[in-house]
């Protein structure tokens, strides 16, 4: 179908819309009904959408019909398609989360999920780097006001800190896209990247510190060091299913950061080849470290998990700084695995910290569980997944990362960090396991509301697919394979989008 | 497909069944969990025939290629030989485990966790790719852990399950890189790859670092010194966990690993150091320390460690004669160790106790058990027609033949008569001081002889024990054999497997053992006297606060790290901003351009005078809100003039109408806050701040000026060309809002529709207090709504109005456009909120501005999805002229609607929020006279 490719932005605004609209907007109960079906409604469309990209190949989609690089241009190919299908189950997933009670906590949670939702998808589709700031804005300005629902002092306090940095995040995009459309005259990523090649001179020079800007912008989005400092205090804080939906938001930057530095200031940049290489390498690493130690450090399950989100994150930065291939396709793969098993973790820990009383998600001793033997399996699952181990999903990522390194000196870093930060990780989750589970006093209280059927199935549909992803890894890596094929062959990801322009 | 694939999986299968049929009577349950691992072990012994004819068989089905992961599994002699231990001892574990455990225990969860395991380890033994067998190797772990923590309310069970989780999964990741590493030298993943590749993978430069990281996972898996000390406290897990998988199967994954990638790696010095140096001290370690544990089954876990590292030592020997030796003690190992800790666990479960010291004079009470026992200790020991004689004769024999320590070589054979004299001491201890020695000491049961059925593992056991040692080859001669063949990748050595050799130097060295044994036992207390010197450590605890130490180390960092300030966040995203800009800066020589210069006027000077001096003023008076308020809607009205000189009346008038808006919102704002704020800045933070601030405004002061003065060749020309032709309107600055780039356009009015939602989120639940005076005390004026204002404003809002329709109507083609309008009719709309309060306007205006948000951008999106009718992608505009009378000539547009759209939204939100932040405060106004 043609308009197929922008069904993932349109689909979210206009189920935010319309629950803005009476008589939806009146009743929270249609409000729910609404988000389910919507989240529903843009699963299949963005499946469909996926099996058309794999079938006809990447879907140009010209808004107003104005042809790139004129119009805004979104481009659904293996990489962006995967992003959203990836986004649109997440969504599905979360939504059925909340629908349990937790949207109650304040107003416009609906419609507020769905323009976050709709801002995330358009960042992963779009072929305009204005056009993704647009959509940078509308996914952050979601996500300040779903950062604060439910209330509380401390979630205003993390959502200030992270709304300030944002914004200044937001300026410097700007002032990037300033400098490059000032020197490359073009903001159109296929564009950009033909054009960014014939730079020489002092005009490189200046599209340089616009490009190098960008991934400061983009580093922030991603918890980058030393920009990941808002991270776990503003994840720990947001409620269960605000923090699962931000399982993605980090990686938008890292997708950002893949899509620019690779298509634009990739291996056919000319003066500006690769320039964001070297920064990368030690930023990536440090902040696998960083990460790691917090995890190590983590008094409390919510924390643990976004500081395992910043472990990821410097994963997938170390992949773009081995800016491979075999990197990119072990990059897609992690990413849908660390996305989907961290949202698992943050509902999950949410159920946790609920059924223990004070100590909510805190490592001590506690009173027993109101449903141990389910949320127990739940755990150990999560953990598996996140740790690395087999026989889920972690492992098969954590080994394309590492033969993704090619060089015996990038092996060097990369392989130890990787393999501790497993480690690191592997102690916590036993540490926080043993505590969390056996280390009770008294018998056990049934005061806690055990975990309601939709929640129950929100984390079993997060958890399922982390055995999934390794059974079906053969065909998942393949397809990761062609997605990253086509990232890096600019004959397809630059050319193959402008009609009448050949190399 | 042949069987292959089954024999793993079946237990797999096997694991829901004691799930399954928990609710049935444990006998129940127990047989028919029994039901699949039997079947798979019949499975195993059907192809023994073949195997022993020297066949091997292979299965593969690919899986995951791009990490070379296949689902691909072997069976040859050694997989046989441990699938045989596997299967078998843990169907004897699943009849004792049936009387071991007490009622409160969940048998289905025990039997559930055992099979998961024996899975794992099958995986292990029948793997023929190297991931894979990383795979069930580290599932193995998990099943261990999950195991040795079953009593997870003990601390030691959870301790003692954290420690062997972290020691082996370590040790795995060690594993990992080094298989990747082989495999990637090798060129394939697949086992027989790298075992047909030896000399290929020897020669290589990676050789040294594959063997290090292959036995890392090795020898912390089978419990080899320095990574040992996990093992004993392994033995909080239930004890038919710990006669499998701590004595009999897990912990002989390390030499299993040893053993199939001998023909791999090894035979070369390295391989020798490595591997007989450790295992030679972790012989002698364990036999040390296992003669004065009082506890029974620490006792035996410290002999497994030694006997652990007898078999290592021999493996790291390289001869091939060494390798069938420790094959055969595997064999023999497995199965007097097994019967040992299911003893051990009887002697436990029917007295209550464990402990050497109290434990005493048992013969009387179990005499039956005590038998048993007796002849596994005696196989342990190394005494004659006992199998643990042969495996360790064949020991003494090649420590003989060993010349690699040059001059030093003689060391080897006193060190392993040593071990031996030790092994003796404790198998000594283990029969002296629990059955004889007295009469029993507190213990919190009278002993007696277990039931019937608990003792028939023990029984079959021992009976192997004797049979192996009297009748060896016809025993396992040929499972020996094919074992061997398929460890070496070749033709087994020449070996005898006869309990008589006639009287030679070995022979000499098993009576020395023997003798010395039991001397060193009967002068025990000397040497306990001796070890009490020492000071106490429990390696749990060293261990714990290791981890602790870190635990807490990491935490200062983090907090030190994360402290929470914002100000030092943004700190070092500018900071790091700066050094991004700078360092490409650095390299650009000139700063202006080509381009020539527009000429300066005075106007332009003063205002850009201005324009700095108000910004400069904005930041000196920030913390007096109202001034600095002021200065900075300076820099706001000077900028709009900059964009009207530059041609951009559209922006202006925009960024004119914004101004105005933003300034009420702000001064709303202001009055709920802090009429002065206090100074919380350092010196020292004022001047770094200040150098990060001028320093980045100075980048980005020189960046603008070098884009500025250079010629810039843009795709806009497209749009000055195309704006009438294409978009049907002259104002190309609103054709591109509405038209080339409308879709950027609706999400922004998406994001000026979420802002208002979001602060109405934030704000909605809100009540404050009105102060009720200002900053200086005054009072509030008594006159809220001054006639004057309510008038005038009352007068203006149709005028404001009717402007905003001509601003809207003329956009397409004159600045203005739906954005502009929007703004306008708010400033028109707020004008009557400061008139006449909120309360009165509620009465008055029934809108609902959330409701205008939603049908703004609904109608945006509408004309959007309008041109899918006709064919077109979503937003294609439409235009065409029209005539009426009257009227004359005009043009119809679908961007009007979509501008329509813009104008709602922007109105709505404007409203919501300013709507909401007028009546946060509760609407009793308090007075200067209550509060006196």
């Amino acid at each position: 179908m043609q308009h197929l490719s922008i069904f993932p932005v349109l689909i979210p605004l206009l189920f935010g819309v319309i629950m803005l609209l009476p008589p939806i907007s009146r009743s929270i109960h249609s409000q729910r009904v609404a988000s389910v079906v919507g989240c529903l409604f843009l699963l299949l469309s963005c499946a469909a959408l996926l099996y058309q990209i794999n079938n006809q190949g990447v879907q140009l989609y010209a808004l107003g019909g104005w042809q790139a690089p004129f119009g805004i241009a979104l481009i659904a190919d293996k990489v962006s398609g995967l992003l959203v299908l990836l986004t649109a189950f997440l969504a599905l997933a979360v939504i059925l989360y909340a629908v349990a009670g937790q949207d109650k906590g304040g107003a416009y949670f609906h419609p507020l999920f769905m323009f976050q939702i709709m801002g995330i998808n358009g960042a992963f589709l779009t072929g305009d780097l204005f056009n993704l700031f647009v959509f940078f804005e509308v996914l952050l300005i979601a996500s300040y006001a779903l950062l604060i629902h439910a209330g509380g002092k401390q979630k205003t306090q993390a959502a200030l800190h992270y709304v300030i940095l944002n914004l200044v995040g937001s300026s410097l995009f700007l002032f990037g896209l300033g400098i490059l459309y000032g020197t490359l005259g073009t903001l159109n990523m296929a564009d950009m990247a033909i054009k960014v090649g014939q730079l020489q001179g002092e005009t490189a020079t200046i599209a340089k510190t616009g490009a190098l800007l960008l991934l400061v912008v983009f580093g922030l989005k991603a918890a980058m060091l030393p920009m990941h400092f808002w991270l776990p205090k503003t994840y720990s804080s947001a409620s269960a299913p605000v923090a699962a939906l931000f399982a993605i938001m980090t990686k938008v930057g890292v997708y950002s950061i893949f899509r620019v530095y690779t298509v634009i200031f990739g291996e056919n940049a000319g003066e500006l080849a690769n320039i964001a290489t070297p920064w990368l390498w030690p930023l990536a690493l440090l902040t696998i470290t960083i990460g790691s130690i917090g995890v190590f450090a983590s008094p409390n399950l919510k924390t643990l998990s976004a500081n395992l989100v910043i472990v990821s994150s410097g994963t997938l930065l170390a992949c773009a700084a081995i800016n491979s291939e075999a990197a990119t396709s072990a990059a897609l793969y992690y990413m849908v695995h660390s996305t989907l098993a961290s949202a698992g973790l943050f509902l999950l820990a949410d159920v946790i910290a609920r059924q223990r009383g004070k100590a909510e998600d805190r490592f001590v001793r506690s009173r027993p569980f109101v449903q141990p033997k389910m949320i127990g399996f739940a755990f150990a699952i999560v953990a598996l997944a996140l740790v690395g181990m087999p026989p889920l999903s972690g492992f098969v990522g954590k080994i394309m990362i590492l033969q993704a390194t090619q060089s015996s000196t990038q092996t060097m870093w990369v392989w130890p960090l990787i393999l501790v930060g497993s480690l690191s990780a592997l102690v916590a989750f036993s540490r926080a396991g043993t505590t969390l589970f056996w280390r009770h006093n008294g018998s056990g209280s049934a005061e806690a509301e055990p975990a309601k059927p939709l929640e129950i199935t929100s984390i079993g549909l997060l958890l399922l697919t982390t055995p999934l992803l390794v059974i079906f890894g053969g065909v998942i890596s393949e397809f990761t394979q062609q997605a990253a094929f086509y990232l890096h062959d600019i004959q397809s990801s630059a050319y193959g989008l402008l009609p009448g322009v050949s190399p | 497909m042949n069987s292959l694939i089954w024999l793993p999986f079946l237990p797999l299968l096997g694991t829901l069944v004691p799930l399954l049929s928990a609710h049935l009577s444990r006998t129940a349950c127990a047989f028919l969990t029994a039901a699949l691992p039997a079947l798979t072990l019949l499975l195993v012994l059907s192809h023994a025939g073949d195997i022993f004819q020297g066949e091997r068989f292979h299965a593969v089905i690919p899986w995951i290629p791009a990490i070379g992961l296949d689902l691909a599994f072997r069976l040859d002699g050694l997989a046989m030989l441990f699938a045989i231990l596997i299967l078998g001892i843990g169907l004897l574990v699943i009849l004792y485990a049936r009387y071991y455990l007490s009622a409160k225990d969940s048998i289905g969860k025990f039997y559930a966790y055992l099979i998961l395991f024996m899975f794992a380890m099958l995986g292990v033994v029948l793997s023929d790719n190297l991931i894979q067998l990383w795979f069930f190797w580290e599932l193995t772990s998990i099943s261990s852990f999950l195991l040795i923590s079953f009593w997870g309310h003990k601390t030691e069970a959870r301790k003692g399950a954290r420690m062997a989780l972290t020691v082996t999964g370590a040790g795995g990741l060690a594993l990992l890189a080094g298989l990747l590493i082989l495999g990637n030298t090798v060129g394939s993943f697949s086992l027989q790859d790298v075992l047909d590749n030896g000399d290929l993978i020897k020669a290589s430069a990676n050789y040294p670092i594959i063997v290090v990281l292959v036995l890392l996972g090795a020898f912390t898996k089978s419990a080899q010194f320095p990574f040992h000390f996990w093992l004993p406290n392994a033995m909080a897990a239930p004890t038919p966990v710990s006669a499998y998988l701590h004595s009999a199967t897990m912990v002989k994954a390390g030499i299993f690993l040893m053993a199939r990638f001998y023909p791999a790696l090894a035979d070369t010095n390295l391989w020798f150091l490595i591997v007989s140096l450790t295992g030679l001290i972790t012989f002698l370690v364990g036999a040390y320390i296992a003669l004065f544990q009082h506890d029974l089954k620490g006792l035996l876990a410290n002999s497994t460690i030694s006997h652990l590292g007898l078999i290592t030592l021999l493996l790291g020997m390289g001869t091939d004669l060494a390798a069938v030796a420790a094959i055969f003690h595997i064999i023999n190992h497995a199965i007097f160790k097994a019967s040992l800790f299911m003893a051990a666990g009887i002697i436990d479960h029917e007295s209550g106790s464990r402990d050497m010291r109290n434990l005493n004079g048992l013969w009387k009470y179990m005499p039956y058990t005590a038998t048993l026992a007796m002849v596994a200790s005696a196989s342990m020991a190394g005494v004659p027609l006992m199998n643990g004689f042969l495996s360790k004769e064949m020991f003494f024999t090649e420590t003989l033949h060993q010349a690699s320590l040059g001059s030093l070589s003689w060391f080897i054979p006193v060190l392993a008569t040593l071990g031996g004299v030790f092994a003796v001491a404790y198998s000594m201890r283990f029969i002296h001081d629990v059955f004889f020695n007295g009469e029993p000491i507190n213990l919190p049961k009278t002993p007696h002889e277990p039931p019937r059925y608990m003792r028939v593992p023990v029984e079959i056991l021992v009976a192997i024990c004797l049979f192996v040692g009297i009748f060896p080859s016809l025993a396992v001669g040929d499972l020996l054999f094919a074992a061997a063949n398929a460890t070496l990748n070749g033709p087994a050595p020449d070996y005898s497997l006869a309990i008589w050799h006639g009287f030679n130097l070995p022979l000499v060295m098993s009576i020395i053992a023997l003798i010395g044994g039991l001397l060193m036992y009967k002068n025990r207390a000397h040497l306990f006297k001796f070890q009490a010197q020492f000071p106490a450590s429990d390696p749990k605890l060293v261990f714990e606060s290791a981890i602790q130490w870190l635990t807490r180390q990491s935490q200062a960092l983090i907090a030190w790290a994360e402290n929470g300030s914002l100000q030092r966040y943004v700190f070092f995203v500018l900071a790091f901003a700066v050094v991004m800009t700078a360092s490409s800066l650095l390299k650009l020589n000139t700063t202006a351009g080509q381009r020539p210069e527009i000429p300066l006027d005075a106007l332009s000077i003063t205002c850009a005078v201005l324009l700095c001096i108000s910004a400069l003023a904005t930041v000196i008076w920030h913390r007096k809100r109202v001034v600095a308020l002021i200065t900075l809607s300076v820099v706001g009205l000077i900028v709009s003039l900059a964009f009207a000189k530059f041609s951009a009346p559209d922006l202006a008038l925009t960024q004119l109408s914004v101004e105005v808006v933003t300034v009420i919102l702000l001064i709303l704002a202001l009055f709920f806050l802090p009429q002065k704020t206090p100074k919380e800045s350092s010196p020292r933070r004022i001047v770094r701040d200040l150098s990060l601030a001028s320093l980045f405004g100075g980048i980005v002061g020189t960046i603008s000026y070098a884009l500025m003065t250079r010629p810039l060749d843009s795709i806009s020309t497209f749009f000055t060309e195309n704006s009438k032709t294409g978009g049907g309107g002259t104002n190309v600055v609103n054709v591109i809002l509405v038209d080339f780039r409308g879709f950027d356009t609706l999400g922004e009015i998406t994001v000026l529709g979420i802002a208002a939602l979001g602060i109405y989120k934030l704000i909605a639940r809100m009540r404050l207090f009105m102060p009720s005076a200002d900053g200086n005390g005054l009072a509030w004026s008594e006159d809220r709504h001054p006639m004057l204002l309510k008038v005038i404003s009352q007068s203006l809002l149709p005028l404001a109005l009717l402007v905003s329709a001509y601003i809207f109507l003329r956009g397409h083609n004159m600045p203005g456009g739906g954005f502009i309008a929007g703004l306008v009719t708010s400033v028109a709309i707020i004008q009557q909120y400061i008139a006449h309060g909120v309360e009165w306007i509620k009465t008055r205006i029934k809108f609902d501005y959330q409701i205008m948000i939603g049908s703004g951008i609904g109608i945006a999106t509408l004309s959007g999805l309008g041109s899918w009718v006709f064919g077109h992608t979503f937003l294609s505009s439409w235009f065409d002229y029209f005539y009426l009378p009257v009227i004359g000539k005009f043009e119809l547009a679908s961007a009007m609607i979509f501008d329509l759209g813009v104008f709602l939204t922007v109105v709505g939100a404007t409203m919501l929020i300013l709507a909401n932040l007028g009546q946060l405060t509760t609407s009793e106004r308090p007075t200067q006279q209550e509060h006196e």
